[in-house]
């Protein structure tokens, strides 16, 4: 234990010297600056006014952010490590695999999922110093979905710095994932449901089975209950799990893939050459 | 006891180890010597336990992969290429002593004596050092760790011949006990004066085996005086990198050269043979360290 967490301080260490935790750091902090600066707290779009406006607008931005720069910056630096030869000098000291692993995953963990929740929890902050409310339980949601997102990203992104041999490929991978689940948000899902004639539900599944789908209508659940933007595609999800079954999936569906991925990519690692 | 049985490594369709067989005894110092691709890296990650492989290795009896912790922490390191790590200097050494539970006063204490100060370096990144830097950060770590087996890629190819003499002195001490050390160099003319015993790799196998006199003492220093035909600039410097003084004329100097450096020293000098009239190398007239 006491070596996860040590492996864990050294890429928090690591991270805070890279580059593109500065810029993720920059990205996510100059978003709640700007959509404070330009006064997004006080514009009311369906029904929304104040903090929670700017909460919605945030977490569909993260939405579009988070998930590639996790996958990106993530692959680049766990398969760069490998390719500089970082590993081989780290991994001669008596660290066991599983410390190594799982105390690189919860470091790289923190300073992806800090810098998003300290952006908000400032936001929040902010709100109360001006006397906007604050409402607490979007917070706490929001809150949830980020950390279940990250880890969900940080999981798929583990998984292919271990398959892939070289740092070109592990980003060529990750953003074709990426992508593939961009797509699969409407694109492809309509060309199926128009080609194939494919069932309603077949299709809703499908789109349940996607992670950056789960956010976005976990998202959507806590300011439109009814998922009325949806279209007909709600009557499928109400009708299965309901309004909380789905908010619980949301939390829970992403940390679980991110989870199996990573168990996933930790016995590759380990049964593989780790340099 | 290290164990080497049947030992085979095949990157894609690369037979890199083949069939080693290879039994090294407590305490024996070993030059693993070999062109580039021979294997030497690929045998090291073996022992190290970063490679899978056909065959088996055991330190100890234990296996590497299976048994790291106990393995590792019986081996120092000192890799070819020092990784370019971002973590501060001070950020490597806690890492590196905790994690091999060693002091790490005693990692700093011999950085000290290679002429590092860690105290004003604490905070600098580790990739920002020179080469020479990262050489000796990473020679202190894995000798100021418990460990009975050192395993080192090039060690002292980085450094200059002060600190060379100094990491002499310094592997020196481990042979009281009775540490065993595998010094991989693709020149022997580097490691020769180091080790007991040469071992060749070529494609994978053991080509030479060889025990070698053993009368070189890693802490004695040779002194030396020089004759030239004519100053030369190129040669003072080269001289002058050795920590050798001249008479003032440019035609006389003297100076030490470490025991186990003298084939080094021959060698930089052999580019200079021309000119060079005079060359004495006394065994009892250098200094002890």
């Amino acid at each position: 234990m006491k070596n996860l967490w040590l492996t864990a301080k050294l890429d928090v260490v690591e991270s805070l010297r890279a580059r593109w935790f500065m810029i993720y750091t920059l990205v996510f902090g100059g978003i709640v600056a700007m959509l404070f600066a330009f006064g997004l707290t006080e514009s009311r779009v369906l029904g929304f006014i104040g903090l929670s406006r700017l909460l919605v607008t945030y977490i569909q931005l993260c939405m579009a952010i988070l998930p590639i720069f996790v996958l990106i910056s993530t692959v680049r630096s766990v398969a760069g490590d490998r390719e500089a030869g970082v590993f081989e000098y780290l991994l001669s000291l008596p660290v066991s695999l599983s410390a190594w692993f799982w105390g690189k995953l919860l470091g790289r963990y923190i300073v992806v999922f800090l810098p998003v929740f300290l952006a908000m929890l400032g936001a929040s902050l902010w709100s109360l110093v001006q006397d906007i409310e604050v409402p607490w339980n979007m917070f706490l949601y929001y809150t949830g979905l980020l950390a279940a997102m990250a880890w969900c990203f940080l999981g798929i992104a583990m998984l292919l710095s271990t398959l892939a041999r070289s740092t070109d490929v592990a980003q060529g991978a990750a953003f074709v994932v990426w992508l593939a689940m961009l797509l699969f948000l409407d694109l492809i899902l309509l060309g199926v449901m128009i080609q194939g004639h494919a069932a309603p539900e077949v299709a809703v599944m499908i789109a349940l089975a996607n992670p950056l789908q789960v956010f976005r209508t976990a998202a959507l659940m806590l300011f439109d209950p009814q998922l009325i933007v949806l279209g007909p595609a709600a009557y499928v999800i109400m009708d299965t799990m309901g309004a909380t079954g789905f908010m619980i999936y949301g939390l829970v569906y992403p940390f679980v893939i991110g989870t199996l991925c990573a168990t996933a990519g930790y016995f590759m690692f380990r049964r593989g050459d780790l340099p | 006891m290290i164990e080497f049985k049947k030992v085979s490594k095949t990157f894609k369709r690369n037979r890199v180890l083949d069939e080693l067989e290879l039994t090294i005894t407590p305490g024996e110092r070993i030059a693993l010597v070999g062109s580039n691709g021979a294997g030497k890296t690929t045998m090291i990650r073996c022992l190290l336990g970063e490679y899978t492989y056909e065959g088996s290795v055991a330190v100890h009896g234990l296996a590497p992969r299976p048994n790291r912790q106990q393995v590792l922490g019986k081996i120092g390191f000192v890799p070819q290429l020092p990784p370019p790590l971002k973590m501060p200097v001070g950020q490597l050494l806690d890492f590196s002593s905790a994690v091999c539970n060693s002091e790490k006063s005693r990692m700093e204490e011999i950085a000290g004596r290679l002429g590092l100060d860690v105290g004003k370096m604490r905070n600098q990144p580790f990739v920002k050092l020179s080469g020479g830097q990262k050489q000796k950060l990473l020679i202190s770590i894995a000798l100021g760790r418990d460990s009975n087996i050192l395993i080192m890629d090039e060690p002292a190819a980085n450094l200059d011949p002060e600190a060379r003499q100094i990491f002499f002195g310094l592997l020196a001490e481990r042979l009281e006990n009775n540490t065993t050390m595998l010094i991989s160099s693709h020149r022997l003319d580097e490691v020769s004066a180091l080790v007991n015993r040469v071992i060749e790799l070529d494609r994978g196998k053991v080509v030479l085996d060889d025990r070698v006199a053993d009368d070189v003492s890693l802490t004695g220093m040779l002194a030396c005086r020089l004759t030239l035909r004519r100053p030369e600039e190129s040669i003072a410097k080269a001289l002058t990198g050795w920590n050798f003084r001249d008479n003032g004329s440019g035609l006389e100097w003297q100076g030490s050269v470490a025991g186990p450096d003298r084939l080094r020293f021959v060698g930089m000098l052999s580019r200079y043979v021309g000119i060079l009239t005079h060359i004495s190398l006394d065994e009892n007239g250098g200094d002890q360290v």
